[in-house]
């Protein structure tokens, strides 16, 4: 994505609606990735101007916390829970299906559309009904590989139709 | 907002008169499980039909979306208090069914929950084995009132413990009251509740913090999640009790992220709460102040480590620092902190409520009352319960739990997540507390009870949890970095059957090392999981090192798939299906499988019509 495309005065006035505090750092980043669907490195370094931070500083924390991405997301970010439960109910067989769906080769994290990217997270707190994946905010309960074929098929479809 | 005069006695009855107006309230489960399995669109489905506005022998109806019910197996869930009903796996098609077994009180047969063993239709909450054998008390509100309606909280007595303790008690008193109960901190390392609070209280400052830990990072456990969903303001509350009790008058919430639906109900419910002058300045006019705030969390497993969760806060890397000083002498921005987790927080009034006695009555000699467990893996009845300390594995497991699933045998179970250990058969009958899990190398820690069958293989879970702390780890000390690192390489090593048994020594003599030397909570109980694998199951990581062989049949790399010539009728569907091109050979003539290129995929295993190939 072009620098022409991530708005200062947008990174501006989300500094200014949150506090130019230090202590707001995080929430400030935040709020700029759900704009941005990532956070793009000319926001860093504004965010770090604009709060009397580092943009070194900036830096080290939007790479410690691992909601935050430097890279561009899809537009359905699913989340494919690999937590304890998840695990022993077979979130592996669900994960490699969804890779195989998507064609995604091994540490590929977007597809080649641009239309999903995948992650795996640790515990989504909902082990009652294992295994299961979040796309953007929906749960999709007791993942099957077939399932999760079914999901994204209904997806694709939806998109299409659009 | 209402007049500081009003009592929170008169308000519950203006409360309680409110709920009585609802006439007969169906209450339907909106905790995360119900949703994803269709309850908004089933409270959808009874508004249209109108179950908020049709009276029913002039009484009235009312849909009441609530918090977690814990049984998320058999979403989503429905109860009728009125009627005694509770309706399990309800979809939106059986909307109109519902509405008119209330109209009748006769209950519909399918959807009422069928007992595993006796085959039995059970109507009554209560009645079911996974809700008999609970004692629900930090719980008790979750799934029965509406989470997002301070009305329903303050009918059922909420703010009635502040109350008490602002107006008659002294700061000394709400902390003795909370130290003779016994309550000792339900997020992991079981430090008695009240002594921490003392010494915040001791601390000399002018400005103090109570700081919630919301961090519920450990993969498989929910309750802190199912109290700020279900029952937000009986946490409030307790911080609110916790903060007069020290003296501060500003507090946090440090909620996971990955949490949405608890963010957005516990900032309803602190905005409904200052609305009714129960938070915020001058709290009741007696003069009390106290603000809670949420700060929402990025996503990292060591900030529910307190020194790193007050980093986190203050918008830093969330890394641990050495302690002392503790937090509540030095914690958030260098004043005295309190830190304590919600289950922790949310038994607090009920112990103002109730009295201390009430509360040691439960549980054991030195682990008092109640604990949750988040009961996962391959058990019939998942889901969220609480029962009393001292509770057997054997209980929890096969009564509540309703045993292991497809008949299967139990192996193992894990629990206190990634920082706690593994028990086995020999510990069924160890009554769940802070002392006898520790003792057998596990801990209560948040709480996570993952089962395990006969079917999963140890070592692998093991480097599970290894490859999860690794990944976790800061990074700030040696002992935590680098050796969750190299314990994970040699425990992938084993399940790779790459390992040597001199491995197997440098991974005990590690994992002790990193116990004794790391810096913080994480690095001290990242080789628990090992430890206690290594101490039970030792048979098995040798069999994975010297037979190649994994006992379970789970680790890929130690499978071999074969072609036995005298069945093989050379069709070529093996070859045609194999996703790697391993299996080759010519038609009518038997195939043969290139070990080298074989994934262990099980493709042809499953295809193969004359089950001519076997897994050796």
């Amino acid at each position: 994505m072009s620098s022409t495309e991530i708005s200062m005065e947008k990174i501006d006035s989300i500094i200014d609606s949150i506090g130019t505090e230090a202590t707001y750092l995080i929430p400030v980043l935040q709020r700029v990735q759900e704009e941005y669907n990532y956070l793009p490195k000319e926001a860093l370094v504004r965010i770090g101007v604009k709060m009397g931070i580092s943009p070194a500083t900036v830096y080290g924390v939007a790479t410690f916390y691992s909601l935050f991405s430097l890279d561009p997301k899809g537009k359905y970010q699913i989340k494919c829970c690999d937590g304890t439960a998840c695990h022993v109910r077979g979130s592996m067989p669900v994960l490699n299906a969804l890779k195989a769906k998507l064609k995604l080769e091994d540490g590929q994290k977007n597809s080649a559309d641009g239309l999903f990217s995948i992650e795996t997270v640790s515990c989504l707190g909902a082990c009652g009904l294992a295994p299961v994946i979040v796309i953007n905010d929906k749960v999709y309960p007791k993942m099957t590989p077939d399932a999760v074929k079914i999901a994204i098929d209904e997806i694709i479809k939806r998109e299409k139709g659009e | 907002m209402q007049s500081n005069e009003l009592t929170i006695k008169a308000r519950q009855i203006e409360a309680a008169e409110n709920v009585k107006k609802q006439g007969t309230r169906v209450l339907v489960c909106a905790g995360t499980g119900c949703v994803a399995n269709g309850s908004l669109e089933i409270i959808k489905r009874l508004k249209e039909a109108g179950v908020d506005v049709q009276t029913i022998q002039s009484q009235k109806m009312t849909v009441v979306p609530t918090g977690c019910h814990g049984f998320c197996e058999q979403g989503a869930l429905m109860i009728i208090p009125d009627l005694h009903i509770t309706y399990v796996k309800v979809k939106k098609e059986d909307v109109d069914d519902i509405i008119e077994s209330i109209k009748t009180g006769v209950p519909v047969e399918r959807l009422l929950y069928t007992d595993p063993k006796t085959h039995e239709k059970i109507k009554k909450n209560d009645d079911i084995a996974f809700y008999a054998k609970q004692h629900r008390t930090s719980l008790s509100n979750c799934g029965h009132i509406n989470p997002e309606d301070i009305n329903d909280a303050v009918a059922i007595r909420a703010y009635e413990a502040l109350e008490n303790c602002i107006r008659n008690m002294t700061q000394d008193e709400v902390i003795k009251t909370v130290l003779d109960s016994g309550l000792r901190g339900r997020g992991g390392a079981g430090f008695p509740t009240g002594r921490k609070w003392m010494f915040t209280k001791m601390a000399q400052s002018d400005k103090k913090y109570v700081v919630c830990n919301g961090d519920e990072g450990d993969p498989g456990a929910f309750m802190d999640r199912s109290v700020m969903e279900g029952d937000p303001h009986r946490l409030l509350e307790g911080m609110a009790i916790a903060g007069y009790a020290v003296g501060a008058d500003e507090a946090y919430i440090y909620v996971r992220a990955e949490y949405p639906m608890a963010i957005k109900r516990l900032r309803i419910a602190i905005k409904q709460a200052e609305e009714h002058n129960l938070l915020g300045k001058n709290i009741l006019g007696t003069g009390f102040n106290f603000t809670i705030h949420i700060k929402e969390g990025a996503g990292a497993f060591v900030c529910g480590e307190e020194t790193a969760l007050l980093a986190s806060i203050e918008g830093e890397r969330g890394m641990p620092r050495s302690k002392p000083p503790f937090p509540a002498n030095k914690g958030l921005f260098g004043q005295p902190t309190l830190i304590n987790n919600v289950e922790t927080l949310a038994n607090v009034p009920l112990i103002l409520l109730n009295g201390s006695e009430w509360f040691s009555s439960m549980g054991t000699e030195k682990s008092k009352g109640t604990k949750t467990f988040a009961l996962t893996g391959e058990v019939n009845n998942t889901g969220l319960i609480e029962v009393p300390m001292g509770t057997t594995l054997r209980e929890v497991i096969f009564d509540i739990g309703g045993g292991i699933r497809n008949g299967k045998k139990f192996k193992a179970a894990q629990i206190g997540g990634p920082s706690g250990g593994c028990l086995t058969e020999e510990h069924l009958d160890l009554p769940l507390d802070y002392e006898s899990l520790t003792k057998a190398g596990a801990m209560v820690g948040s709480g996570g009870l993952v089962v395990m069958n006969e079917d999963t293989c140890i070592v692998e879970v093991a480097r599970f949890f290894m490859n999860f702390t690794q990944n976790e780890s800061c990074g700030k000390c040696v002992p935590c970095r680098e050796g969750t690192k190299n314990m994970l390489r040699i425990l992938t090593n084993i399940t790779r059957g790459k390992a040597t048994m001199e491995d197997l020594d440098i991974l005990k003599e590690l994992a002790e090392n990193v116990k004794t030397g790391a810096l913080c909570g994480l690095g001290k109980t990242a080789p628990n999981p090992v430890l206690s694998t290594l101490k039970y199951f030792y048979d098995e990581y040798v069999a994975h090192i010297r037979d190649k062989k994994c006992p379970a049949g789970v680790c890929t790399a130690l499978k071999k798939i074969v072609i036995e010539k005298d069945l093989c009728k050379g069709c070529t569907k093996c070859a045609r299906n194999c996703p790697a091109g391993a299996i080759s050979g010519t038609v009518k003539q038997p195939h043969e499988i290139d070990q080298t290129k074989c994934i262990k995929c099980g493709v042809c295993l499953k295809n193969c019509p004359f089950k001519a190939i076997k897994e050796v």
